[in-house]
Parts: structure tokens; sequence; C-alpha cells
């Protein structure tokens, strides 16, 4: 089969934020840099555009992801949800309450990637996903407790160039007792 | 980044025919190597068929008690499966030690078995180097590789493949299964890689245009009892600079049955299959578990700056059956 047409851009729409966006994208345009330069959602950032600081992460139908390594096209049809997404209305989500509390940043720049990943970490831990520093990883062991060791193996896809970690990781888990707490209410 | 034309597939059949074989374009998972390597020009398709949407993204237990993994299944998907836990929890361990939290999301297991090599030469297109342009030189082999190759290379390329995942599937005897235009097809995981030779540049045995639909993991009652352990430069978040999956049955003291496979030591995962020679109806003790490492690594060829992992997996080897006979033996 041969493609009815060869062509090195497309129309997407793309769901951001519960909001549909549909533009004309060079396939070779990332997530991120769809986000920052044609939509203005700049609260996304770049790092190293290579898939290994975690500044550009956000949500893709609520799983935390690399938007540097996503290319725009491919996103299609998928929800996408940025730090911009994050709150509801005035109200903060309580992983951005917990960093801001705990002041878990220094410059800011990693902030929206570690608190799109926190968001997800807490969703993972509530799934019962383990990670690399879980003991048993057998189903019937049961979750670990998201202890500050399992916060930073789970967190350690975002990098802080300033290294606010010991907050972060403090903030990570003030935010994990808040979500809980809200969620038993 | 080179301009190329994208197509979504919605299944496999329509997937082969936008490949079409042609020796310019990829097909897109889940791009976490690929789209890399895009961005530095080491790859530059002149299209993309993006299969993330085919349906094989489903984990099964067969009517022969096999597991069948779909693959388009995530890496994330794939360790917090609950049989995967249970019955092959190196494997979990493996997937959850490699990359961070967002790649796995995005990462697929087709993907992850033709990742392509970390090694510096590789991803620099200022170098030469004969996996990318055949005929080129190894820079490596006199240059920068302490994390090359100590078994399987050659004077062409030293060269590591990457994968946790791999180690552990190869420990499993998994068996990858793939489609073309002309019907379906299988191979061990242990035939996927080509031997390097004089041919680093052509890394596995798929057909032409060869799309991998899944990986099928024979029952095997040893790997509920096994473990992966991965020694890397820093705590997490890093590639190995060795690791081992290991599964083992004792009783009375002696090895029943043991699976053994070496990590970031070949241009494949590596099947330890004279360690496991060795081990198989001997003691388990330390003795057997050291003279079994020995078995494996008296291949072994070192360059001036790779010495220590001949070292490292002896050490790897006899520390991880040492836990496992001990846990056994509770």
């Amino acid at each position: 089969m041969t493609p009815a047409s060869e062509s090195t851009y497309s129309a997407v729409t793309l769901k951001i934020n519960g909001e549909k966006h549909t533009l004309s994208v060079d396939h070779r345009s990332t997530l991120l840099d769809a986000l920052r330069e044609r939509l203005d959602l700049t609260g996304t950032k770049k790092g190293c555009d290579q898939g290994q600081c975690g500044a550009c992460t956000v949500l893709l139908d609520g799983r935390r992801a690399v938007s540097c390594l996503q290319l725009a096209v491919a996103a299609e049809g998928r929800e996408v949800t940025t730090i911009e997404g994050m709150a509801e209305g005035d109200r903060l989500h309580p992983v951005q309450q917990a960093f801001l509390d705990l002041d878990g940043y220094q410059c800011g720049y990693c902030t929206p990637g570690q608190i799109c990943s926190a968001v997800a970490v807490i969703e993972e831990h509530a799934a019962g996903w383990p990670s690399a520093v879980t003991g048993d990883v057998s189903p019937e062991a049961g979750p670990p407790p998201l202890s500050p060791e399992e916060i930073r193996e789970r967190m350690s896809g975002n990098l802080c160039r300033c290294g606010a970690y010991v907050s972060i990781v403090e903030a990570v888990a003030r935010a994990a007792g808040n979500v809980t707490t809200e969620a038993a209410a | 980044m080179r301009e190329f034309d994208y197509w979504r597939a919605h299944d496999v059949s329509g997937a082969l025919a936008l490949l079409d074989a042609d020796p310019e374009a990829r097909f897109l998972g889940g791009g976490t190597n690929l789209v890399d390597l895009m961005k530095t020009g080491v790859e530059r398709p002149a299209r993309l068929v993006d299969v993330r949407e085919l349906p094989l993204d489903h984990i099964e237990v067969t009517a022969d008690g096999a597991l069948r993994i779909g693959a388009t299944v995530t890496n994330s998907d794939l360790a917090a499966h609950p049989e995967v836990r249970r019955r092959y929890p190196a494997l979990t361990q493996a997937v959850l030690a490699g990359a961070s939290g967002q790649l796995r999301n995005m990462a697929t297991v087709g993907g992850n078995l033709l990742q392509r090599t970390r090694c510096g030469y590789f991803t620099d297109l200022a170098k030469p180097c004969n996996k990318r342009v055949p005929g080129s030189g190894c820079p490596a082999i006199a240059g920068e590789h302490h994390n090359h190759a100590i078994l399987g290379a050659s004077d062409h390329c030293v060269a590591t493949h990457p994968s946790d995942m791999g180690v552990a599937l190869t420990a499993f005897d998994a068996v990858v299964s793939y489609e073309t235009a002309d019907g379906p097809g299988k191979l061990p995981l242990a035939d996927l890689y080509l031997p390097v030779g004089d041919t680093p540049h052509r890394e596995t045995a798929l057909p032409p245009g060869a799309l991998i639909t899944g990986v099928t993991l024979p029952p095997a009652p040893v790997a509920a009892h096994s473990r992966y352990r991965k020694v890397r430069e820093r705590a997490s978040y890093a590639f190995a600079i060795g690791s081992i999956a290991a599964a083992l049955d004792v009783h009375d003291g002696v090895v029943r049955e043991v699976r053994l496979a070496f990590g970031a030591v070949a241009s494949r995962p590596w099947r330890a299959r004279a360690a496991e020679r060795v081990l198989t109806g001997a003691p388990a003790d330390a003795e057997t578990f050291a003279a079994a490492a020995d078995a494996e690594l008296a291949a072994a060829k070192p360059l001036p700056h790779n010495g220590y992992k001949v070292t490292l997996m002896r050490n790897l080897v006899v520390a991880v059956l040492t836990e496992l006979a001990e846990e056994a033996a509770r």
C-alpha cells in the first residue's frame, strides 16, 4: 500500500488541559515545542531536550512523560496535562501547595516538571506500582510505604540543578499525605 | 532533523504495508530512543509509521501457562503486571532499574529490544563508527571504552546493548514473535541479535521490514525465585556498567535449576550458559558460584579500561546466587 499523499506536516488536534487546539505541525515538532512556541503554554520547560532532565514532564493520558521526546503529531487523540492544568481555578493542586509551603525549589526552572512528575508518582504509588528500591515486588507484598528512599528513586527522572532535592522529597511526602487524606475525606 | 512523513497504523498488516520494507522508514513506538537519535542525526528516516496504537498492548497467560507480552506494552505496565511480579520478579526488577518513570511510561517492549547502543562514538556524528558508518573504524577500542563489552565483541565493535529488560527476558528463554508481509515468524531472544563479527551495523536477525509483535515467556517455575541486580555509576537513572538476572532452585543443598544472564558486557543480553552448566547439579555454595562465574568469564577479552568488569561480574554472580540460595534455605 502506498500512502495517498506524502507530506512533512499535518493538521492535528491536541487536547491540552481539557481544551482542544487545532494546528498545523511540522512532523519534526515535539510536543514540548508545540506547547511553548505554538500554544504559548510556556510553563513546560525545555532543559536538555534529550529526555534526560525531566524539565519538560507533562501528563499524557494521565501518565507522566517527557514532552521533548514526544512528537506533537503522535500526541493527537491523547489527553495532555501541563503545569497550567494542575490548579483548579485559584486553588492550587496539593502538590503545588506542598512545593510552595516547603520551598521545593530554588530557581524554579525544573519545578513544573518536578510537580507534574510528583503528581504522577503519588498516583503510581497509590496504584501499587513497585519501584527499583522496593524490596519485594510480588503483588502479595503490597505497596511499600512512600518513604524518602522510594520518593528519591521514583523522582530520579527529574534533575534539579540548584540541588533543592531535600525540600522536594519533603514536599512530595507531604503532598502524598495530603492527597490521600483528601481522597479519604 | 530530516523532514519525514508520518503515518499512524491501526492494525499490523497496515503497519507493514505503510513501512513497505523501505530501509528509509522506521516504526515509531514510544520514541524515547528513535526521536532522540533523529534529533542528533544518527537516524534519518524519511517516513515514520507510528505503531503505538496497534492492538498489541496486552499481557496474557496462555493455555500452556506461558506469558505473552504484546510489543506495545509499555515498560511501566510490564513492570507493574501482577503475573510478571509473581512469576518473573527479576523481569519487573530489571525494567524498574532502567530509565526514569517518564521514559518507562513511554517506552515499549518491542522498542526496548531494538534500542541502539549508547556508545558515545555511535551517537557522535563527528566520529568514525563501524556500526553507524560501516568500515569507518572503531575509535572506542583505543579510546573511551570503560563501559564497553568484555564478551562476544570483535576488532570492529565493542559496543554494549543497553537494555535491562532484555537481560531478564534472555534468562527466561523469551521468544520474540514478529510479522512480515510474507507472514509471521519467531526467534528465541538469544538468536535475535547477530554476532558482532565484521558486520556490527547488522544488529538483528529480523527480516527486512519485520515488526516485532510480542514476546513470549515459557512457563518457568524457577523464575519465581529470581533477582535482577544492576551496578551503575550513580544510584538511579543510569545505564548499567554490569548487571545480572539470576533464578535459582536449590534442593537439599544442590542446584536443581538455574538461569543466569549478564547485562552491559556484550552487544546483546548475555546468557551465561557455561556458568549454568557448572552450577546445575553442583552444591549451592560460594565455591561453586565462583567456579561458575570463572567458567563464563574465561572467554572475556577485556580492554585496557574495562577489565574491572570481569571482577564486577564475578562478584555479582557470587553475591546474587548466594542471596538466592540463602533465601531458598529459609
